[in-house]
């Protein structure tokens, strides 16, 4: 069967190698071969455990991304209607810092869509993983009793080595299927945590961000005072003083995070009309 | 004989497969020798495509060590390095 299998250096051949030296070195240890079988069976039995916390631990990390997604969503759609509010009301400058706050909820709600796939695809190699170790374990189950019913001892040695080998292989691979969810689920964890913490923090407009949100606020003085406030500014342009209101402290890049104090041109007073 | 694909399960494939395999897989091997990662993962996935169509699935519930395993598709050839590092991999 290994006959033509020589090609120096093969990654078939290494990756076969490496699963193959670790059953050995596990079957090595074991003196009885009934100790051999029962120690097996008890690790598929805790592996089995750890592979199903593993999809639960996946899918509870995707469902937390996904309401980070409804939620980035929501504040999308929100600073979209208030980007219109305020051109519809002639603040072409507050229009234009909504959608550039709008511009980074979505370059964070597309970076959160591909992990969420991601996700998705370990969730579903997990689980199918599950459910052939599943399988496999069960049917070792049977065939651990039946060679020790059976067997005479130099016979049994074969077929345990056999079986013993072939689950090895399957434990290592669903043993590796699971650090690659864990590493995943781990980068995830992170992110996520980042976008709470930029929401919290109102770097990131948060839909429900009552006080930190700047552009609203603006947008309902404007529609609760306009007169007062048309007068106010034509007064002060009568006596020269052109300062402009300072309520607009949001930071112009959003996305990241930076808490820097807002630019003097972001608060032009409403005639100002043309913000470039 | 039997080839497992990590993370898809194990595939039966005619014995007289081996010398076309050996090919893919030699493909693979200069790919990742001179760390060409787009290679790799096009020699890899060409080694994949070409047991899964000419392999049949092993029962789930058949034990039975693989003659050949194969890395899983989405394995970056960093993981690759890192699993020929053999870091803790087996349970028992």
């Amino acid at each position: 069967m290994t006959k033509g299998m020589v090609a120096p250096m093969s990654v078939m051949k290494r990756v076969t190698m490496i699963f193959r030296a670790k059953a050995n070195k596990a079957l090595d240890k074991m003196e009885d071969p009934r100790e051999t079988l029962d120690y097996s069976y008890e690790t598929q039995l805790q592996l089995l455990q750890k592979v199903r916390r593993g999809v639960a631990d996946v899918a509870t990390s995707r469902k937390r991304v996904e309401l980070q997604m409804n939620q980035l969503q929501l504040s999308s759609n929100k600073l979209d209607k208030q980007a219109r509010d305020a051109l519809s009301a002639g603040r072409e400058d507050l229009a234009r810092e909504a959608l550039s706050r709008k511009s980074g909820v979505q370059g964070q709600l597309a970076d959160l869509q591909t992990q969420y796939a991601s996700l998705q695809s370990e969730e579903e190699k997990l689980t199918s993983a599950a459910e052939r170790l599943q399988l496999k374990v069960y049917a070792f189950r049977t065939k651990k009793e039946t060679i020790k019913a059976t067997y005479t001892a130099a016979e049994a040695q074969t077929r345990i080595n056999e079986a013993f080998t072939g689950i090895s292989e399957e434990m290592g691979d669903v043993g590796m299927a699971i650090q690659r969810a864990e590493d995943k689920t781990a980068q995830m964890q992170a992110r996520a945590g980042a976008i709470d913490e930029l929401m919290a923090s109102g770097a990131l407009d948060d839909v429900v961000s009552g006080p930190h949100d700047d552009i609203q606020a603006e947008l309902d003085r404007m529609g609760a005072g306009h007169d007062v406030d048309s007068e106010l500014a034509r007064m002060k342009a009568e006596l020269g003083q052109g300062s402009a209101p300072r309520q607009l402290g949001g930071p112009a890049g959003a996305a990241d995070g930076q808490q820097a104090p807002a630019p003097a041109q972001a608060a032009r007073p409403a005639e100002a009309g043309d913000p470039e | 004989m039997i080839v497992r694909i990590l993370g898809e399960g194990q595939l039966d494939v005619d014995d007289s497969a081996a010398d076309e395999l050996n090919g893919l897989d030699a493909t693979l091997e200069a790919a990742v020798e001179r760390h060409d990662e787009a290679g790799y993962a096009a020699a890899l996935d060409a080694l994949l495509a070409r047991v899964r169509s000419i392999g049949t699935p092993v029962d789930a519930a058949v034990i039975a060590p693989s003659a050949l395993i194969l890395p899983q598709a989405d394995l970056t050839m960093a993981e690759f390095r890192k699993l020929l590092a053999d870091e803790g991999l087996i349970h028992g």
